[in-house]
């Protein structure tokens, strides 16, 4: 039989195929991003970027409910934005089947938390299925329709990096057309007001009995026998952490994990001579399982906090590694320095932050590429929180402190301002706000890999439609004084920089240019004069990556240099030329 | 549970780890094994450390790999080697291109690039705790091909020596996977790898 290597995000778009999905929207975001572009590659789907997670999730309401099998995928704070339609699609229930698919990070690799979703299913009282390998990420989410359908809610199919991010085997079977259901109308059941919410909140108890009580039977909960001194119960990628440090373990492995089976743990406890949970991030099953008063250990043994890996899993239970460290000589103690992500050589974010922090400015900032732009030796950055918050955490500053007004930038992507910018720069504007908001336009969501969004003028499906302008947008919400600017040109960003945020009125400078590693175009790389350079150190400053400095001169490397021009204009010495020649 | 073959490949953003990998991959499922990649990326792209983990088997659970577990590194910058060193076990094999490039906090001057990583790698290999250690300038070979991204290819060379897989394995995967623009200097990149060795010995 042929098997493919799949990532588990490949895995789950494969999975949306064969269970006859026909509608898929999400908003991009590490490590689930690519749920949605394998998506776009069937063309029995019809899969879309949404600007922001709520969005996607009522547009995959708005299918289900008209009759279309739908998957909703998004990371972990993504669900945070869409939770507010996630809470009433629960009570609202489906017609064809939804699926949220949402990828946890544990560890952040790629996020600014480590919230567990899985909590979000208990809160949203809706079946949490958690798949351990890219073939469980196929097969259950084909098995999450079939709940979606049976039990009349939608599902959440919880990832981690680990699932999301691995590939492993897997068997591929065809498309199981599902047709469009008859739509029919039904206001009691579907129009959220008072009267009509309250017997559907009946209906979400009475739904979780029967889910609870579907966990007990359902092939997605098993028990694994094997030695019965040491017992298990985990899901997710736990289960393989668990099978790689434990493997005479008896293993209760949850892919039903939200309503838990309570009958099918009391059997296990009763069994086990030791019972453990383990899980990473929140003790999710281990309250509820200690709540039955079964007396488990989880927490007490393992942190809260990143990933759970086999070597702790041993280390804690058996007392003992996994593996032997490999014994080095004593050598004199040298750190490894750090190889943190930098923002790439001609990026044209990076002439923004220069001038910011030469202008001793304070910024609010946002989620992106541009987040680096905190990083040494820019330090350019004064917060950032979750995608939208630059600009109305820019407004919260100026109005908690009087002496901070006329210094305060909020800075957001294109991207990240069309997701949730707009309503925060609308209070500004009503609010009477003074802030300089910049919007670093490189037309593309860039930090995730490169996708498109309202702006970019293509869709998933690399379609051509609409390109919405940013300019025309913060003039109709009222910002007066809207600008232009390419981050290449120095004086002219530094001259409408320092203009802006002395205005007394909420201002924008749209700070335009495609990100550099779109620019196929053949490169010049820039050179230093040696004969001319002073090592003053001032193309430091710049944090490029090209830019080298070794004991007692500063270099350009050729191979990463893209000729932006931004150094050239930092130099105080006319050493920075193009490679061969005087400048222009 | 039998024995897994852990390998643990690391390097910097931009490099190529993932095409190195997924040639490997390919090598490996073409031989009916079990097989788990797990990648970090993300931020990679711009820059930093890129890290991946491939295991496989006749079974395999885990799809990463911890400190003390890895049969081999293949690392495509000299400090990643260093910073992954840990995660040899006793008597694996280091794979280890000698090019240096600097992170940000060296070319800051906030950070020192250590010295010396080879001797002490080379002084680990003589004292018996590595099974072997193959440093070569893998840039250098790939330059001389005529793609220097395709340094990992040079290193994927070397570790065709480490593994139990057949030559004509790699060919095959390199066939399967490099679009034919880039098949002939990838082909000629892997083998001048392949052949480094030889001479070595």
């Amino acid at each position: 039989m042929e098997r493919k290597l799949m990532s588990g995000n490949e895995a789950i778009a494969r999975g949306a195929y064969e269970a006859g999905v026909r509608f898929a929207a999400a908003y991009p975001g590490t490590p689930s991003t690519e749920v949605l572009e394998f998506a776009a590659t069937y063309d029995e789907i019809h899969a879309q970027w949404a600007p922001n997670e709520k969005v996607a999730l009522e547009e995959g309401i708005g299918a289900a409910l008209a009759g279309s099998r739908a998957l909703v995928a998004m990371k972990h704070v993504g669900l945070n934005v869409a939770a507010d339609p996630l809470m009433t699609a629960s009570y609202v229930g489906v017609n064809a089947g939804l699926v949220v698919v949402v990828a946890d990070d544990p560890g952040m690799h790629s996020s600014q938390n480590e919230q567990d979703s899985r909590q979000y299913a208990r809160f949203a009282k809706v079946p949490l299925i958690e798949p351990a390998d890219s073939q469980e990420a196929k097969d259950f989410l084909k098995l999450a329709y079939e709940i979606s359908e049976k039990f009349d809610t939608p599902v959440i199919l919880r990832s981690s990096t680990r699932i999301s991010h691995a590939q492993s085997l897997v068997i591929l079977a065809g498309r199981h057309e599902v047709p469009i259901r008859p739509y029919e109308k039904n206001i009691a059941k579907r129009v959220m007001m008072p009267a009509f919410a309250r017997p559907r909140h009946v209906a979400v108890e009475e739904r979780l009995q029967k889910l609870a009580q579907y966990a007990e039977d359902t092939p997605l909960n098993m028990i694994e026998w094997r030695d019965t001194k040491i017992g298990v119960i985990c899901a997710g990628i736990s289960y393989q952490q668990v099978r790689e440090a434990l493997p005479e373990a008896s293993i209760l492995k949850l892919g039903l994990s939200y309503p838990l089976p309570q009958q099918l743990i009391r059997e296990f406890a009763e069994v086990v001579e030791e019972l453990y949970v383990v899980e990473e991030l929140d003790p999710f099953f281990e309250e509820q399982i200690k709540a039955m008063g079964i007396k488990v250990r989880g927490k007490e043994l393992f942190p809260m906090t990143g990933e759970i890996h086999p070597n702790l899993i041993a280390e804690k239970i058996l007392g003992r590694p996994l593996a032997e460290k490999l014994e080095v000589p004593a050598w004199e103690e040298e750190p490894v320095p750090t190889r943190p992500p930098v923002l790439c050589p001609g990026c044209p974010h990076r002439s923004v932050f220069y001038v910011l922090k030469k202008l001793k400015l304070l910024v609010s900032g946002d989620i992106g590429c541009y987040t680096l732009g905190a990083l040494p030796p820019l330090d350019a950055m004064d917060s950032v929180i979750c995608m939208g918050a630059s600009i109305s955490a820019g407004l919260g500053y100026e109005k908690g402190n009087p002496e901070l007004k006329g210094k305060i930038v909020s800075v957001i992507g294109d991207s990240t301002f069309f997701h949730s910018g707009l309503t925060g720069l609308m209070d500004v504007v009503y609010n009477q706000g003074s802030t300089l908001t910049i919007i670093l336009d490189n037309r593309i969501t860039a930090m995730t890999g490169h996708q498109d969004n309202p702006g970019t003028g293509y869709t998933l499906k690399g379609e051509p439609t609409v390109a919405l302008e940013i300019g025309p947008i913060c003039k109709a919400l009222g910002v007066k004084r809207v600008r232009e600017v390419d981050p290449y040109d120095l004086p002219a960003l530094e001259a409408a920089i320092k203009e802006e945020v002395a205005a007394p009125e909420p201002s924008v400078i749209i700070a335009r240019r495609a990100c550099a590693l779109l620019d196929k175009s053949p490169k010049t790389a820039l050179n230093i004069d040696p004969e001319k350079c002073k090592v003053c150190n001032s193309c430091m400053r710049l944090g490029c990556p090209a830019i080298v400095k070794t004991e007692d001169k500063v270099t350009i490397d050729a191979a990463l240099c893209v000729g932006c021009g931004v150094c050239v204009q930092v130099c105080k010495f006319n050493a920075i030329v193009k490679a061969g020649g005087e400048n222009d | 549970m039998t024995k897994t073959t852990s390998i643990l490949m690391g390097g910097v953003g931009g490099q190529g780890i993932v095409l190195a990998s997924k040639l490997l991959a390919h090598v490996i499922q073409a031989h009916g094994k079990e097989l788990k990649i797990s990648e970090i990326h993300g931020m990679a792209q711009r820059g930093g450390s890129v890290l991946t983990y491939i295991r496989y088997g006749d079974e395999v659970a885990s799809p990463i790999i911890e400190v003390g577990q890895a049969d081999i590194i293949l690392a495509s910058e000299k400090l990643e080697a260093w910073r992954w060193l840990p995660y040899l076990r006793q008597g694996g094999i280091m794979i280890c291109s000698t090019q240096e490039i600097k992170p940000m906090p060296v070319i800051t001057g906030a950070q020192k690039y250590p010295e010396k990583i080879l001797e002490k790698l080379q002084e680990l290999a003589a004292a018996g705790k590595l099974g072997a250690l193959y440093a070569i300038n893998a840039l250098a070979v790939a330059k001389h091909c005529g793609e220097p991204k395709a340094a990992n290819v040079a290193l994927l060379g070397l570790l065709a020596h480490c593994l139990e897989f057949p030559l004509q394995s790699y060919l095959e995967a390199l066939e399967a996977v490099v679009p034919e623009k880039y098949l002939e200097v990838n082909k000629n990149t892997f083998l001048l790898g392949y052949q480094t060795l030889m001479r070595q010995q």
